[in-house]
């Protein structure tokens, strides 16, 4: 493997650039965890008294920002297969490797830009108090390490499927259940039997459980369990997004 | 500059490059013509490491294109046929990301981005988004980008594919301007017979992934043996033409009378002289067109764009599927 700082910095920029060039995809990739929170959170809350629901949702929130940020990141290789532009990265004197990190880097911190504006947007609607520093720098650790495997898994999954007419099934068929069946609407405790064990394998429960145990204390998996589940996956997606996309053509 | 061994790539069955063997000196601008599919751009794929040749081998600048694809990169420029510049940045920044993919140090950076946008006269819309673009606005943009990395070989695909006349006029001139001021060797798959008999100092005509005709566009027209005179009269009598030695073929067609004939400009006058009074007379320069005819025996229908789709068309396609 082989890594040039100077050029994941080249790719790490792109992509920040593209998203800040897009102030409208800002504000419309928020407008829906905003009204899932608000809508969603506001509507249960009042059906169950006593509990704020609010407050527990509001790490699935921003994880669904997270998450539909960082996958689409990923996937949008696709998109630059199409358009072109990936032959630009794949004629030009860099390797795989490099095109890869700086994409998980560039992705990741548009979705982590998102994450936290979204978590500040949050705590304001749901009147969260603000987390300890320790607690809050371990939210971004694990909100990085989320980020950057989603990325990667999208990567790795844009280097396979290549048509674009994919992509809107994959952002459907992916992204949605790895949403539904996890630990972010709900606690997993008094799910029924079958939900809570889909939801326990699915990885995208424990970056959650992690979060919420830092935000408001509600823990299922155990911190340890949350951080070490999140960094195996980056391993692995990290191995899957280099090989696949090592392998990939124009 | 560039040798090609028995290159060969085969896709499944069907050999998109059989077994081509060329040598293409520095400095030369060399034009790779022939029909849609005829191999050329899969030609620059292989050249350009972005395929692998099934057998055979090729260098650039002395470089074996398998065993350092990295190493090749660094010494060459490409436009590709299709649009590759990112739609969401704007042009400078194109530009400037191009620059650190290559590992160009900030200050010569920064120069250089000013010089090509300078160049191909786009310094006014540097800061716009490339969205905003026109399609010769794009092609020039990616001229520039190619060229912002002093590359040894510039790699041209149909650089003027689907622009209008006046762009395509206005590319050319660049490319003869760049070709002689950086002293680089370029190599260009074109369409435009036009544009290959302007720019190129060779070429190599291909076709089902060989190289059916080399040479100099002069030598190249020179060996379809002359110019056309087409002659409408009636009751025209061959044996009129005895004696005439410039006058190489004769074809009748109705009263229609094709005629290849040397150096047609200085010996019109003693040919209409030997064949009397005609109704119309019409010269036709030999041209590349001849010489296709002549090796792939396929017309140059310039219309046969319309099967690949235009450069400009394309990007319009993938823009409207994406809104």
């Amino acid at each position: 493997m082989a890594f040039e700082a100077g050029k994941i910095y080249a790719v790490w920029l792109r992509e920040v650039k593209r998203f800040t060039n897009s102030k409208a995809r800002i504000v419309s990739s928020m407008g829906q965890p905003i009204l899932f929170l608000v809508a969603l959170g506001g509507g249960f809350s009042a059906l169950i008294p006593g509990f704020n629901y609010m407050a527990f949702l509001l790490p699935g929130i921003v994880a669904m920002t997270v998450m539909f940020t960082s996958i689409f990141a990923g996937v949008s290789i696709i998109w630059d297969r199409e358009f072109g532009f990936l032959k630009e990265m794949l004629a030009a004197p860099t390797s795989r490797e490099t095109i890869v990190m700086g994409r998980i880097l560039g992705g990741a911190t548009t979705a982590l830009l998102q994450g936290v504006l979204m978590f500040v947007l949050g705590m304001l609607f749901t009147g969260v108090a603000v987390p300890p520093l320790a607690n809050i720098l371990g939210i971004l650790v694990l909100m990085t390490v989320f980020s950057c495997y989603l990325v990667a898994a999208g990567i790795a999954i844009a280097s396979v499927v290549q048509e674009v007419e994919t992509f809107q099934l994959l952002m459907n068929f992916l992204v949605m259940p790895l949403f539904f069946l996890s630990s972010a609407l709900f606690p997993l405790e008094q799910m029924p039997a079958w939900l809570r064990d889909i939801s326990s394998l699915n990885p995208v429960s424990y970056a959650i459980d992690g979060m919420r145990t830092l935000v408001i204390g509600t823990s299922h998996f155990g911190l340890l369990y949350d951080f070490g589940v999140s960094f195996g996956i980056l391993a692995i997606a990290f191995a899957a997004a280099t090989y696949f996309f090592n392998k990939t053509s124009i | 500059m560039i040798t090609t061994s028995r290159l060969t790539k085969k896709f499944g069955k069907l050999a998109a490059v059989d077994s081509l063997s060329l040598d293409i000196p520095e400095g030369e601008v060399f034009g790779l013509l022939g029909p849609n599919g005829a191999g050329k751009t899969t030609t620059i794929n292989l050249l350009i490491t972005l395929l692998k040749p099934t057998s055979g081998s090729a260098t650039v600048n002395g470089i074996d294109v398998v065993k350092h694809p990295a190493e090749v990169r660094k010494n060459i420029g490409v436009v590709f046929q299709e649009p590759s510049v990112d739609d969401l940045l704007s042009g400078k920044e194109n530009l400037e990301m191009h620059a650190m993919l290559y590992s160009m140090p900030g200050e010569l950076r920064r120069r250089r981005v000013e010089e090509v946008l300078e160049l191909v006269e786009l310094t006014d819309r540097k800061d716009d988004w490339v969205k905003t673009y026109s399609g010769g606005m794009r092609r020039r943009l990616e001229l520039a980008r190619g060229l912002m990395h002093h590359p040894k070989v510039l790699f041209l695909d149909e650089p003027t594919l689907g622009l209008d006349p006046q762009t395509r006029q206005h590319i050319w001139k660049y490319i003869a301007r760049l070709a002689k001021e950086e002293n680089m060797t370029v190599v260009l798959t074109t369409h435009y017979m036009e544009e290959a008999d302007l720019l190129c100092s060779r070429i190599g005509i291909m076709d089902h992934g060989k190289i059916v005709a080399l040479g100099t566009p002069k030598r190249l027209k020179h060996e379809v043996g002359g110019d056309v005179v087409v002659l409408k009269q009636e009751g025209f009598d061959r044996s009129c033409l005895k004696g005439l030695k410039f006058v190489k073929k004769v074809k009748v067609d109705g009263d229609e009378v094709f005629l290849t004939v040397e150096h047609a400009h200085e010996n019109l006058q003693r040919l209409l002289s030997a064949v009397g009074r005609v109704r119309s007379v019409e010269v036709r320069e030999a041209s590349l067109n001849e010489v296709f005819l002549k090796y792939t025996g396929r017309k140059y229908r310039e219309e046969e764009e319309g099967a690949e789709g235009g450069w400009a068309e394309r990007t319009m396609n993938a823009e409207a599927q994406r809104d």
